[in-house]
């Protein structure tokens, strides 16, 4: 049992670093849900600077890779990923479609450099 | 004209006047209003009681290929966690707790790279305020004059950007004094989902060949990069996404811990300054 939750202290630091700053929002939306203007210049900002850290943290993954993905040489993450979006534009934004030639594009290439 | 009528009414103008104020995200509402689905018709007996509009909203689970993108998406995280050094339980945990795909990843990426917890807690604050417009706009969907906020709580926590989607499908289907009890299946149903992948992402990680493990770990990137990329409508998201991109290798070379945050907080405020002066010119 010890093993599946692993040290308590990393499970503490999940709520304090991943649970609380997440819900606050959540919260905030019920509480003051009703008073806010959805087109105020303010959201505008906010809904720009979170859509720029989602793509930080997606070229995190890609550029300095966790784990077994590390062994994919650069160029190949690189190229899958250009793929992917090359597929995704041409089948009308199909999220699928471009998951399934990315995927491809990085098992084929490894498969293929051994 | 019957109150059922008036609701749905109601329902339909919320939905337009949502459109019309949050357009980023009206692309993916439209395409997939377009599916037809199979739900009961308003009156029938099937939405007498709340288990059972808790059980449709669970079996409309089914009924979504965003449910695909879902599991692709925690199959990575699974694995990501894994090979970051978190246990399995953790990893469960903050599917659970967190239920957002992104905030998880900031958590799993920072703390697994060697940031410190108020470095990851404010990452992780930057990224969620997106939930708070979607929240404000999932609710008066399913507020009755019954309504008390603490029978609302379960619903804001389950709202995500694919919950947020599917609400706008969904909900005109659903008899008003049902919908959170639909809600509520719903979104543990898709929360049941991605604690089956986050476990099967966890364990290929931990059995697999490099090169299946390599594929599971691209699996996150690319559903998060297809999905931000299709809810982009206004050159300021078009800008923000592909600065935000180019801008972390960059902010990495300062190596200061914070480089999501640097990153994005630059990207995002090119971006706006972009969407300002065309307001202007």
């Amino acid at each position: 049992m010890s093993s599946f939750i692993g040290d308590w202290h990393a499970l503490a630091v999940l709520f304090v670093a991943g649970v609380i700053p997440n819900q606050i929002w959540r919260m905030l939306g019920l509480w003051f849900g009703g008073g806010i203007d959805e087109g105020s210049e303010l959201l505008v900002w906010v809904r720009a600077v979170a859509t720029a850290i989602l793509a930080g943290v997606i070229a995190q993954i890609v550029v300095q890779p966790p784990g077994a993905l590390a062994s994919v040489p650069d160029w190949l993450r690189y190229g899958a990923v250009v793929a992917g979006f090359a597929v995704f534009m041409l089948s009308r934004k199909s999220i699928f479609a471009g998951v399934i030639a990315g995927e491809i594009v990085i098992l084929a290439g490894k498969y293929w450099i051994g | 004209m019957t109150a059922g009528h008036c609701h749905d009414i109601a329902a339909l103008c919320a939905a337009s006047l949502d459109r019309a104020f949050r357009q980023p995200y009206s692309a993916t509402v439209q395409t997939h209003s377009d599916t037809p689905v199979a739900l009961p018709p308003l009156d029938s007996p099937q939405w007498q009681t709340s288990f059972r509009a808790f059980l449709w909203g669970a079996r409309s689970v089914g009924s979504t290929v965003l449910t695909l993108v879902l599991f692709a998406t925690y199959l990575g995280i699974g694995a990501l966690a894994h090979d970051s050094g978190f246990s399995l339980g953790w990893t469960l945990a903050s599917t659970a707790f967190v239920w957002a795909g992104p905030a998880q990843i900031i958590v799993i990426t920072t703390l697994g790279s060697g940031a410190t917890i108020v470095q990851s807690a404010i990452a992780v604050t930057v990224s969620a305020v997106r939930l708070f417009p979607m929240v404000v706009s999932v609710l008066p969907m399913m507020r009755t004059d019954e309504t008390k906020r603490r029978h609302l709580i379960l619903v804001a926590h389950l709202t995500a950007v694919t919950l947020w989607v599917e609400c706008f499908r969904f909900l005109p289907q659903v008899p008003r004094n049902r919908r959170i009890a639909f809600i509520h299946g719903l979104g543990c149903g898709l929360v049941c989902v991605c604690l089956i992948a986050n476990t099967i992402g966890y364990a290929l990680a931990a059995n697999l060949s490099q090169l299946l493990g390599a594929g599971i770990l691209m699996l996150t990137p690319l559903a998060f990069l297809f999905s931000t990329a299709r809810n982009c409508r206004e050159l300021a998201d078009v800008i923000a996404l592909v600065l935000g991109l180019l801008l972390f290798p960059v902010a990495a070379l300062l190596n200061s811990g914070v480089d999501i945050l640097v990153s994005g907080i630059a990207a995002g405020t090119i971006a706006y300054g972009v969407h300002r002066a065309r307001a202007v010119a």
